[in-house]
């Protein structure tokens, strides 16, 4: 175990954890903002990916089809939140227990489309190579995705910070009654977030297929994931999920290849200490 | 500086209830500030003050739902700053909340059985049916004729007035034999006679326990409490018996002479 | 409790008989087969509807203790080649209980949607216990390679035996956990749920209740779970997934939160459509993710609720008071009045 093997690591755990930001992004947004947990932000994920692959099947440029899967994706759970979890905002439980069933929905419907094998998809073409470097070898994508993860990122932050619908946001989440009252229309900037968060993770499905790949069940899996990562970083927090998706992919990826009977142990026993610990998260503020 | 609790002239009575150097802090803002209060074993006291003067807030402290930012706070002379709620109530303080908080979906009978079984080990029973402590049941019907509301000891509570709602609220609080009894606007919501119900079943109570009243309605406050504290922005800036509440200026100045 | 407690007696004997007569009835194999899951996913879900419905805690652990039920049966008859049913349901039951009194303890730091996701990340560590400690679990692969015990007069190895054996489990178990719910144990679970700041004010210490309940549900599940190891004579890591937690919390919420018989009946659904619907369709998860929707947006006490909406419908027409209360439901539905 020499350096290459750190590097290796440390670069596919950076990966990794870009492409889980893409998922906890929205996560952590939605529930700062509306207190809506949805259960089926992973499903987005999974319906991005999918709808990616079949575009790009037939051709069409790797970036063009994430964006697409990022649309349908935008699309759905607009729809989702438009039709019905909106009217639930004073209960969180409904909101959350009505996503899983949406969930559910989504799951069983990409199964009846996309059927039941695993299906990879290759990244674009340009970042197709291996990098070597001395004993190192590594995907050229994988450093792709993470600058790509990483601006979206700072985007985000960016928005939130220095724009003035960023303001209204950050209003809402600090009082949402208040906002209100002042004139301003608090339900734009829910079903603005809502979209926005099903968008990252649709986009991020078919971005990060290359390594995750696509399967019925995907969603199920990376589901527990974000949780970890807005536990850890702070429910409602973007730096503080950033931060977390990029812990979670490393101690994931080194846990994988250093104890591989208890990779999950080691991502889930620090959550639960953290929890014990700070409730609000590593990054979140007490509310 | 602060309204020290002066000493009263039955300073002979135990005291009940001591708070000193009390503040609370909510950020930059001041909530409350070096509160200090003594009343004492069977007292009657009224908590009056302008909305925002911290009423509320001070019978969180007490009640043990807030911790103060500094101070502290004693019951019969044993220091409850740091006690949670539930053990502060397991020492005697009992209290109703600003807006009736019963549990809705339980016949009344069974929020006051729920109430007076709290103290005991039976709600830790498991595995005996609730209908087999008919104690309890009878010791709530008892208080229920109290009031007249025997005929619908079986009703939901949802189903009951606001009246009766509060009364209930007010028994259940009773019904903990507390030594000291947190009233927050108990006649805040209520019809005019409902208001008279209430106040009533107050004046009627027997002199054991310890009553604090947060209340707008000042003619409730006069009827019920011998001594007033009054509340400004956090501090006690009076603290008079109710026959020489009406000639303290300070009194004057923040009801401006309105409805004094 | 109230009513016409002589014609609920009847409905239960009948009900009961019914229940004992069925494996001679000469229907096929296969439905005895159903309905023995029917109970064994019954108990599950009644343990987790005594959390969710009655003191209001939405706990996503259930499933991991089912799953430690499950793998101790196996693991002790594999590894250790102990074999005695009633130990081996002992030491489940008691594994269960001491990782739920460790599990309860980091959950109750959070309440309401903090409770949801520290519980669902608990369950992942023996989820992932399951999948991955091949050594001790098998991983994905699970454990095969024990088998069904004879338990008292119940000869398990058929198929009649062992649904006898769940039968009569179901019925300790539902026995136990009404005994539970109708005593001042579960009045306080009910008040915690409502009313938790009214609770402490009258001087419970809710925090201590919610945690007794959280330990007794899991050891239901144990029981459960020990039941569902020797009835596949396999265990793998699904039987503790996200998967099975979201099963189970549909059933409860189909068949209706706040009672038992609901989550009963909703595993009954469960399993039964599962099966009947896969036959015609395989899109039976769409399908039943469709109608949890619809419940938990138009009939959020569930099928219970619903007939109980309509008897009392019935009943309105003869006289106007004031409903008596047996255990409210409505666990789903907002709280009333302006609680935390």
């Amino acid at each position: 175990m020499g350096n290459a093997f750190y590097l290796q690591n440390v670069l596919g755990g950076l990966a990794h954890g870009s492409l889980l930001f893409l998922i906890a992004a929205g996560f952590t947004l939605i529930f700062g903002l509306m207190r809506i947990i949805n259960l089926a932000q992973t499903a987005f994920y999974l319906l991005g990916a999918y709808v990616g692959l079949s575009l790009g099947l037939h051709g069409v440029n790797f970036w063009v089809s994430g964006l697409a899967g990022g649309i349908v994706a935008t699309v759905v759970g607009l729809a989702i939140y438009g039709i019905f979890l909106h009217r639930y905002h004073a209960n969180p439980l409904t909101a959350l227990l009505l996503s899983l069933g949406f969930a559910l929905i989504i799951d069983d419907g990409s199964l009846a489309i996309w059927g039941g094998d695993p299906q990879s998809i290759a990244p674009p073409k340009v970042f197709a190579a291996s990098i070597h470097f001395g004993n190192l070898v590594f995907p050229e994508y994988w450093l792709a995705l993470v600058v790509v993860s990483t601006v979206i990122a700072a985007g985000l932050l960016l928005f939130q910070r220095r724009t003035k619908f960023g303001a209204i946001i950050r209003a809402a989440v600090d009082d949402e009654e208040m906002t209100r009252g002042l004139g301003i229309n608090v339900n734009r900037a829910f079903y603005f977030v809502f979209a926005l968060g099903a968008f990252l993770a649709g986009l991020g499905g078919y971005l990060g297929g290359p390594i995750t790949s696509a399967y019925p069940g995907l969603d199920g899996e990376l589901l527990p994931l974000a949780f970890a990562i807005v536990i850890i970083g702070g429910m409602g927090s973007l730096e503080g999920a950033f931060i977390a998706s990029m812990l979670i992919g490393l101690v994931n990826t080194f846990g994988r290849a250093l104890f591989p009977e208890l990779s999950y142990f080691t991502i889930f026993l620090p959550v639960a200490i953290i929890m014990a610990i700070r409730p609000q998260g590593l990054f979140g503020r007490k509310t | 500086m602060s309204v020290a609790a002066v000493p009263d002239p039955r300073s002979s009575i135990e005291v009940c209830l001591q708070l000193s150097g009390v503040s609370k802090r909510f950020g930059n803002l001041h909530v409350l500030d070096d509160v200090a209060l003594c009343v004492r074993h069977g007292e009657r006291r009224g908590i009056i003050g302008p909305n925002g003067a911290g009423k509320t807030t001070l019978f969180n402290v007490i009640a043990g739902e807030l911790a103060p930012t500094s101070g502290n706070v004693h019951l019969y002379g044993r220091e409850i700053t740091r006690l949670p709620p539930h053990a502060r109530a397991r020492l005697g303080l009992a209290r109703t909340f600003q807006t009736t908080t019963l549990l809705p979906g339980l016949t009344v009978v069974e929020n006051l059985v729920l109430s007076l079984q709290a103290l005991t080990s039976t709600p830790f029973q498991c595995f005996v049916p609730r209908t087999h402590y008919r104690g309890f049941r009878e010791e709530a019907l008892r208080l229920l004729r109290q009031v007249q509301l025997d005929h619908c000891a079986d009703w939901l509570v949802r189903a009951l007035g606001h009246g009766e709602q509060r009364q209930v609220e007010i028994l259940m609080a009773l019904a903990q034999r507390p030594k000291l009894l947190l009233l927050d606007e108990p006649t805040a919501g209520l019809s005019a006679a409902d208001a008279v119900l209430v106040t009533d079943m107050l004046r009627a109570y027997h002199r054991d326990v310890a009553m604090i009243l947060i209340e707008h309605d000042l003619s409730v406050v006069f009827n019920v409490v011998e001594r007033i504290t009054v509340l400004h922005y956090g501090r006690v800036v009076a603290e008079e018996s109710v026959e020489s509440i009406h000639g303290n200026p300070v009194v004057q100045e923040i009801y401006l002479g309105g409805k004094l | 409790m109230t009513g016409r407690p002589w014609s609920n007696v009847a409905i239960i004997g009948a009900l009961l008989l019914l229940a004992i007569a069925i494996p001679r009835l000469g229907l096929p194999a296969f439905y005895v087969s159903l309905l023995t899951q029917t109970w064994i996913y019954g108990i599950l879900a009644m343990s987790l509807d005594l959390l969710v419905g009655f003191t209001g805690l939405v706990s996503f652990m259930q499933a991991a203790f089912f799953g430690i039920g499950a793998y101790v049966v196996a693991i002790a008859a594999t590894r250790y080649h102990f074999t005695d049913f009633w130990l081996t349901l002992l030491i489940a039951i008691l594994v269960a209980a001491v990782t739920a009194a460790a599990f309860a303890a980091l959950a109750l730091r959070a309440e309401d949607v903090g409770f949801i996701i520290i519980t669902l990340a608990l369950n992942e560590i023996i989820w992932g216990l399951a999948y991955q400690w091949v050594s001790m679990s098998g991983g994905d692969n699970g454990i095969t390679g024990f088998l069904r015990v004879d338990v008292g007069p119940f000869h398990t190895t058929g198929n009649a035996g062992f649904y006898y054996l769940s039968l009569t489990a179901l019925i300790v178990c539902l026995t136990l956990l009404t005994l539970i719910v109708r005593s001042p144990f579960g009045l306080v679970l009910v008040g915690a749920r409502e009313r938790p700041r009214r609770m402490a004010a009258l001087g419970y210490n809710v925090w201590l209740f919610r945690y007794l309940a959280l330990i007794v549900a899991a050891m239901f599940a144990a029981v459960a779970g020990v039941l569902f190891a020797y009835y596949n004579e396999f265990v793998g890591p699904g039987s503790l997934s996200l998967d099975t937690t979201v099963q189970i919390l549909i059933m409860v919420i189909l068949g209706g939160t706040g009672t038992l018989i609901g989550p009963l009946l909703g595993a009954g659904i469960l399993v039964f459509l599962s099966n009947a619907l896969s036959d015609i369709t395989q899109r039976w998860v769409l399908i039943l993710g469709a109608v949890y929707v619809v419940t938990v947006m138009y009939a959020p006490d569930g099928i219970v609720g619903l007939v109980k909406q309509l008897a009392a419908r019935a009943r309105s027409r003869h006289a106007l008071a004031p409903a008596a209360g047996s255990m409210p439901s409505a666990a789903l539905n907002p709280r009333e009045g302006p609680e935390r």
